[in-house]
């Protein structure tokens, strides 16, 4: 068994990049001071809270009054659904496929009296404009459509779901957590109302996200207490969170075409190869709309915490959809959506590349893939029959 | 969640994995909904489980516990191996993480499945106690709010 390890699970998490670290450093203990406190201690932090807002404002092509610092993507998001205004009614329009965070809160707003329509989505995990269109009601108050997906990579028609949106009046919020920093965004040419970002997706510190507001709009305030960013979030600005959030963006979308297409070289060495090599495989998601660094996989016949287990023996760390790697009963809610059937959505495998990797990984990653594909379906029941016809 | 040293053990190196083509029984229990199938093959002479072999689809709990089970079975005579209960397989296995409790019945219900089969080939008298479940064994499970079951 090898020692090296080989990280395949970047729309998890992201290691902190070596920069990001050395900007976030001296905010701990030498510029430790209060964000909000008027002596030298406190408006160095100040600087570097505004610099930071400076910079997510730039990667995304808004002001830098429109930024609002959060704890996390799923706060970011929570405050959106929870805070618009009701004036209009209490209807939201939503996919089906959409994060839990986002999800879970519609549930819970319907309990509370809110109406949700979750559109569907096409085999490729894609939502349709026009469908979005017919949803929307006089008293519909958002329509919240993540960018791309976490678990099968598709990319939406985010800008002219965006238009839509805007032609008929009503605000439009995305879950841009796996796309920033992997996908070129600019929140005025796509029509963006309220977008979602999280720093740990693309090599910043967890602990620390953002949302994006449009000048002019306003949420309810969802935690209320100080009067930090603005009197609209209240709490102790997480200084050397939001030094890493605003460091980690400016490097992710600086030169963001060729990151990508850096991604994408082993994205797709990774496809071509499991197809070709490997059979009854089926590839989940768009073929081309989908996130640069993103393969997901279903293996017919095995299941998927087992390819998971056995690639972590083998060094490699990488995500399932199916239930046993969830705890729940049931497997992924997206694999579902897009029409697999529980059987082949039990079976599937995520495997998403970073900055670090190589391509001499992807290699050897589909190399032991294979074995441990070969391997488990030589123990399935399942595959008996199939076997037996080969 | 964290599996121990000995489900990893059982899981990447499973003891009895195949299929008997002769076999005496013939036992299926699961279903890929579920994301769990166990099929158990057993041979039996004079009353001895002389060889048994296992096919499993599911997670590396549901591997590991089928494992073990035909280890713990095979040598036995049928009575004893009916006697297999699930908090066996697991404690054997140095406890399973609590959402993999299910795995372990569902291994005590392959082997169950497995002599029931036997037992109706051979014209056995077979006790109501061997009426083997068709759901999902995690549904089971989780709606005994995770007490022990199949335990009197």
């Amino acid at each position: 068994m090898s020692e090296k390890r080989i990280y395949c699970d970047h729309s998890a998490t992201t290691p902190l990049h070596e920069e990001v670290l050395n900007e976030m450093l001296p905010f701990f203990r030498t510029n430790f001071g209060n964000a909000s406190s008027v002596y030298k201690e406190g408006r160095e932090s100040r600087k570097a809270v505004e610099l930071a807002r400076d910079r997510v404002a730039n990667a995304i092509g808004a002001e830098p009054n429109e930024i609002y610092f959060t704890s996390s993507g799923t706060e970011s998001d929570n405050w959106v659904l929870r805070g618009i205004s009701t004036k209009k009614g209490k209807h939201i329009i939503t996919s089906s496929i959409e994060h839990p965070a986002v999800l879970e809160t519609c549930k819970d707003l319907e309990k509370k009296g809110y109406e949700v329509t979750y559109l569907p989505v096409d085999e490729d995990g894609l939502v349709s404009p026009q469908e979005v269109k017919d949803a929307i009601r006089d008293d519909t108050i958002l329509v919240s459509i993540m960018f791309a997906n976490n678990e099968i990579g598709t990319i939406q028609p985010i800008a002219e779901i965006g238009e839509v949106c805007k032609n008929m009046g009503v605000p439009f919020h995305t879950d841009a957590v796996q796309a920033v920093g992997n996908v070129p965004i600019n929140v005025k040419e796509m029509n963006m109302d309220f977008l979602s970002m999280s720093a740990h997706k693309f090599y910043g510190p967890k602990g620390v996200g953002a949302l994006y507001v449009r000048k002019g709009l306003r949420l309810a305030n969802f935690l209320t207490g100080g009067h930090q960013e603005r009197g609209r979030r209240a709490s102790t600005e997480n200084v050397p969170g939001i030094v890493g959030l605003g460091k980690a963006i400016e490097i992710a979308t600086n030169d963001i075409g060729n990151k990508a297409e850096y991604l994408r070289k082993m994205r797709d060495r990774a496809i071509e190869r499991i197809e070709k090599e490997i059979p009854y495989v089926k590839l989940n998601g768009h073929r081309e709309k989908r996130l640069p660094g993103h393969v997901n996989f279903s293996f017919r016949y095995i299941e998927g915490e087992s390819i998971l287990l056995m690639l972590d023996l083998n060094g490699v760390a990488a995500s399932s959809g199916s239930a046993c790697s969830s705890g729940s009963l049931d497997p992924s809610h997206v694999l579902l959506a897009i029409g697999l059937s529980h059987e082949v959505a039990h079976g599937s495998l995520r495997l998403t590349f970073g900055r670090e990797n190589t391509l001499e990984e992807i290699d050897y990653v589909v190399d032991k893939l294979k074995e441990i594909v070969e391997r488990l379906r030589f123990m399935s029941p399942l595959y008996e029959g199939v076997e037996k016809e080969v | 969640m964290m599996y121990s040293e000995k489900v990893i053990d059982h899981f990447s190196n499973p003891r009895n994995v195949g299929e008997i083509p002769d076999a005496d029984g013939v036992g299926e229990v699961g279903n890929a909904k579920c994301g769990d199938i166990m099929k158990m093959y057993l041979k039996i002479v004079d009353d001895v489980i002389i060889d048994v072999k296992f096919r499993t689809f599911g997670c590396g709990a549901a591997v590991a516990t089928s494992s073990i089970a035909t280890e713990m079975i095979l040598g036995k005579t049928v009575d004893e191996a009916l006697q297999l209960t699930n908090k066996a397989v697991a404690d054997a296995l140095g406890g399973l993480p609590p959402v993999k409790m299910h795995c372990s019945l569902l291994a005590e219900e392959a082997v169950k499945a497995a002599i029931l089969d036997y037992k109706k080939r051979r014209g056995l008298f077979i006790d109501d106690s061997l009426a083997v479940c068709e759901g999902c064994c995690d549904a089971c499970y989780h709606k005994q709010d995770d007490e022990e079951v199949h335990e009197e």
